[in-house]
């Protein structure tokens, strides 16, 4: 049986401002599910809101996550049900060491099932995979990371933890059709029954390599269409303006 | 002035088991009886017992600071001026606070009754280390003696250094250690000669604990290298309040001296300390300073640059959580050509701690082709937390290079999202927000030292502590 994140008719903004306005959608594992939106549309403040950032205030709706709402669990529950955001602007942390981090928060994530040896070999891995070099694991989190590179260490941390739903937050932003490659290939490689993706972006190119399920767009707080990978195809050679009408 | 010559002390171990002195039943409060009973003690010479008395006029004489923390609750009159032996001065497992208690158990310290108590921490095991590194090390002419004993064991050198890097008149409490000290490490290390391993203050088996006036005198010659470890991550209980120490290092033409400090007093203590290199040409001096416990610190290492191409490193890290006032930095002085200075200062605060850096620079108008660094940070954890940054630069001279950088900086509220994002709980994410906030300092200690420090700084982080 599938596990099912669905939003529910979220409703949340900032302070002053209102972004989402009743979004719907569901996510399940076995399948990658496309977020696409112009800028401002409110595809990043979604994945926020669903990882519970403190800075959004959500004032209607549900998060269900395998038919709880999520809602009142602080962030690093969500973490530990299963959910992951690979961020679009990663955060630095000085001084704390990629594998240090990465080790705590593997901890963290599976508690007692944690096993050093199998984590260490799961890490040599992915980092293979990811074409990351070894002393990236000594260096400070994110800390003169370049673009790409800060956007590969999210997909290394989402191999290590292994999540159940991954948000991806525009991860295609500044890298080279390699790199995208790459992202794509290891992230198609890990739907299963037990992952699914929320894929975010507002460029085409990702999706060509990655084959969304479904595709939605989201337009001024609120998803528009929805549809299959046909989708991509007609955004790709018309725009975004036919579904302003 | 006589000396007392009818007190029968043994000179080759330092303690007091054999003294039937008055000394232990004289009362709390300071007067010149007790400075030339303490001198008399020690036996010292002539000169020695002038530079205490003298000492002890200019403490009188001189006001207290009118700067940095406040210390109007110092007691002067409440304090017991000369050292008890461990098992004299009545202190029991049971008179330690609890938390005290609690905080060994957490760090899993082992033995740690004996070493909280007697400030020494030489075990059984590090008491054969000592005893083989001490041959090796005679045997190359290094010297490392408990400064009570240096004076009548190696007059010429001590009569040479002591108390010319740090005058009496420097400042009130440099001149009340120079009246009262006792205790502290005395260490030469001869020309050309690197000692390799650490030396470490619990070595000196023979102290009678980490005394109030300690007075440390190290001498590298020509060419030669040490580095000096003292202190310790442990909370260290003290019922003495007041702690006044001086260290001067002289670093003669192209030696290298690093000295290492962890300070975990506990919060009832005023830790003010006087701590000064002089650096010949060629020479290097590094101050590796953590401040982490006591009520009030104020502390600021100094190196003067006297000789060309000298060079001096500065890294310093305090955390003062609620309760705490740590007043620490810097005093760099270039006097001679082509010298350079490295300042890191990185201070934390917590609850309502507050932390101060005061930092000089002072450039002479002949200090010629100098290169100065200062990088002063400051993080403040909680709303009632507090920093504050005097630097002063006083630049004599055109042909320097200064970069100066100060940041303040609460913990990043992304910073933090984004750890518990990866299912990090607040605790640990803010932990380890200042864990790498601190992590330039934290990997220039030993290993035991780093891993004790971040098992104590999360403690601190808990809250409890103090």
């Amino acid at each position: 049986m599938a596990k099912e994140l669905y939003i529910k008719n979220l409703r949340a903004g900032v302070a002053d401002k209102q972004i989402l306005y009743g979004v719907n959608l569901k996510v399940t594992t076995g399948k990658i599910v496309a977020l696409m939106g112009k800028n401002g549309s409110g595809k990043s403040t979604l994945s926020h809101v669903v990882m519970g950032n403190p800075e959004y205030q959500v004032t209607g709706g549900q998060i269900m996550w395998q038919g709880k709402n999520i809602l009142k669990l602080p962030v690093h529950e969500r973490a530990r049900l299963g959910i992951f955001l690979a961020f679009q602007y990663p955060l630095e942390i000085p001084g704390l060491s990629v594998f240090h981090f990465l080790q705590t928060s593997a901890k963290a994530v599976q508690g007692k099932n944690f096993k050093p040896q199998v984590f260490q070999k799961e890490l040599e891995k992915a980092r293979k995979e990811l074409k990351l070099p070894e002393q990236f694991l000594t260096r400070s989190v994110n800390e003169g990371f370049s673009g790409g590179e800060k956007k590969r260490m999210e997909i290394l941390q989402l191999k290590v933890l292994q999540p159940k739903i991954a948000i991806l937050d525009e991860t295609d932003s500044g890298l080279d059709i390699d790199a995208l490659k790459l992202v794509a290939g290891n992230v198609r490689q890990l739907v299963s029954k037990e992952f699914g993706a929320l894929v975010i972006t507002h460029y085409q190119r990702l999706l060509n390599f990655l084959k969304p399920d479904e595709v939605h767009i989201m337009s001024a707080g609120k998803i528009i269409k929805s549809g299959n990978y046909k989708l991509v195809k007609k955004l790709e050679q018309q725009g975004y303006e036919w579904l302003e009408k | 002035m006589t000396k007392s010559n009818n007190l029968n002390i043994k000179y080759d171990k330092y303690t007091f088991k054999d003294a039937h002195t008055p000394l232990y039943k004289a009362p709390k409060g300071l007067r010149v009886e007790i400075v030339k009973m303490i001198s008399a003690q020690k036996n010292e010479p002539e000169w020695l017992l002038d530079m205490r008395l003298r000492a002890l006029e200019i403490f009188y004489a001189k006001a207290m600071p009118a700067w940095g923390a406040d210390l109007s609750e110092i007691d002067f009159a409440d304090i017991y001026y000369y050292i008890k032996p461990v098992s004299e001065r009545g202190l029991t497992w049971e008179d330690v606070p609890k938390d005290i208690k609690n905080t060994f158990e957490k760090l899993g310290i082992p033995q740690a009754e004996r070493k909280f108590l007697a400030g020494v921490g030489a075990q059984y095991e590090s008491e054969m280390i000592y005893h083989s590194l001490k041959e090796k090390w005679s045997k190359l002419g290094v010297i490392f003696e408990d400064m009570s004993l240096a004076p009548q064991k190696y007059p010429d050198l001590v009569k040479k250094y002591f108390g010319k890097v740090v005058p009496i008149k420097d400042n009130k409490f440099a001149a009340l250690n120079t009246a009262v000290w006792s205790g502290g490490s005395f260490i030469y290390i001869p020309k050309g000669v690197k000692v390799e391993i650490p030396l470490q203050a619990y070595f000196r088996i023979n102290a009678a604990g980490m005394g109030q006036f300690e007075r440390t005198l190290i001498i590298a010659d020509e060419g030669s290298s040490v580095h000096y470890i003292e202190g310790c991550t442990a909370p260290m209980y003290s019922k003495d309040s007041l702690h006044a120490a001086v260290v001067e290092l002289v670093a003669l033409q192209s030696s290298h001296i690093r000295y290492t400090t962890i300070q975990n007093w506990s919060r009832n203590v005023y830790n003010l300390v006087t701590k000064r290199a002089i650096a010949e040409a060629g020479a290097t001096v590094e101050w590796v300073d953590g401040n982490l416990g006591s009520k009030v610190t104020m502390k600021y290492p100094c190196v003067v640059l006297k000789g060309e191409r000298a060079r001096a490193e500065i890294l310093s890290v305090a955390f003062a959580n609620s309760g705490q006032h740590l007043d620490a930095g810097s005093k760099v002085i270039h006097l001679g050509r082509n010298t350079s200075s490295n300042v890191i200062s990185k201070s934390i605060s917590k609850g309502s701690g507050r932390t101060s850096y005061r930092g000089l620079v002072q450039v002479n108008k002949n200090a010629l082709h100098t290169k100065v660094k200062v990088k002063c940070d400051a993080l403040l954890i909680d709303e009632a937390s507090r920093s504050d940054t005097y630097p002063t630069m006083a630049i004599d001279n055109k042909e320097v290079t200064i970069e100066h950088e100060a940041t303040v900086a609460k913990i990043g509220q992304m910073q933090l999202y984004y750890l518990q994002s990866r299912g990090i709980d607040i605790e640990t994410a803010e932990r380890l927000i200042v864990s790498g906030f601190m992590d330039i300092f934290t990997r220039e200690l030993p290993m035991e030292y780093a891993l004790e420090l971040n098992r104590l700084l999360a403690m601190e982080m808990e809250g409890s502590v103090g």
